[in-house]
């Protein structure tokens, strides 16, 4: 066990991240055993029934989500790429210099003609 | 330490893996293949891929199963409609197929010798960053040129009147 704990670094980042994984997990699944171990459970029609703002609902609750959405979505994961290319850019830019910046003003360039296409086509309003 | 977290994330990716395609609600799947997608990225930076780490869990954990979602929830079908599953001849003979094949690919496994670890920072946003910058700048461009492709694609496909 000793040997084991002794290959730990504790200075590597990633020991941080392990870190709050571990907290993480054990206060999500600790409050839900804690709760349903502990709390009292009185049962009532009302109280289990679907709470609106006092109101009783009028529609169901799992609605049709409009196709509105999915195009947001996909067009979201497109510039969300464009954006992960720009985190190796910008961790190189004073090595780069004029030269990165010209290459990676290209790319936005060319991405830029599909928000504007996006634009025009009116794919960002909601109607 | 690290050969247990690879067992640890490896484990978790393959339980969550078989958790995906045996859910009966394809939210629950859709949720599971989160699990996977972060336990993988896990084993990246094992494998000093922290870049493609990071990548793994903005694109694929984050936005791709969002995307995933968004279908589920436009498909919407209603609990009591979903499809009933049944043992059939055909499913199991699938298993005995997957079990092979596992068991054929640790044999093979067996006979190649574990390759080295890689250079501690060889996977890091640096480097990937000049490998992107002097190798493989026309691909880095023509990635933009793909997504635009994608961009117009995506607003034909799902618009109804462009």
């Amino acid at each position: 066990m000793a040997n084991f704990l002794s290959t730990i670094q504790f200075s590597d980042p990633y020991f941080s991240v392990l870190l709050l994984l571990a907290i993480a997990l054990v206060m999500s699944v600790g409050f839900v055993f804690l709760s349903q171990a502990l709390g009292p459970k009185r049962y009532d029609r009302v109280k289990y029934s679907v709470y609106e703002c006092g109101v009783d609902p009028f529609t169901p609750a799992s609605v049709r989500v409009s196709v509105k959405f999915y195009l947001v979505a996909l067009l979201f994961i497109l510039f969300d790429l464009e954006a992960a290319f720009l985190y190796p850019w910008a961790v190189l830019y004073r090595e780069l210099g004029l030269f990165g910046l010209v290459e990676m003003g290209i790319f936005i360039l060319i991405l830029l003609a599909g928000l504007i296409y996006a634009w025009k086509k009116g794919a960002l309003e909601w109607q | 330490m690290e050969p247990i977290l690879f067992m640890l994330f490896g484990a978790i990716a393959v339980g969550g893996a078989i958790m995906v395609v045996t859910r009966k609600h394809p939210m629950a799947s859709a949720l599971y293949l989160i699990l996977t997608l972060f336990s993988v990225a896990a084993l990246f930076v094992l494998r000093q891929a922290h870049f493609l780490a990071a990548i793994q869990v903005i694109v694929y954990a984050g936005a791709i199963v969002v995307l995933f979602i968004f279908v589920i929830m436009l498909i919407n079908v209603p609990e009591n409609r979903l499809p009933v599953e049944r043992a059939t001849v055909m499913r199991l003979l699938g298993v005995i197929a997957a079990g092979l094949l596992i068991l054929e690919t640790a044999l093979l496994a067996r006979r190649f010798a574990m390759p080295a670890a890689p250079a501690a920072d060889s996977g890091s946003v640096q480097a990937v960053g000049r490998a992107l910058f002097t190798d493989y700048l026309l691909a880095f461009e023509i990635t933009s040129v793909l997504l635009l492709a994608a961009v117009i694609g995506a607003i034909t496909l799902a618009k109804k009147k462009i």
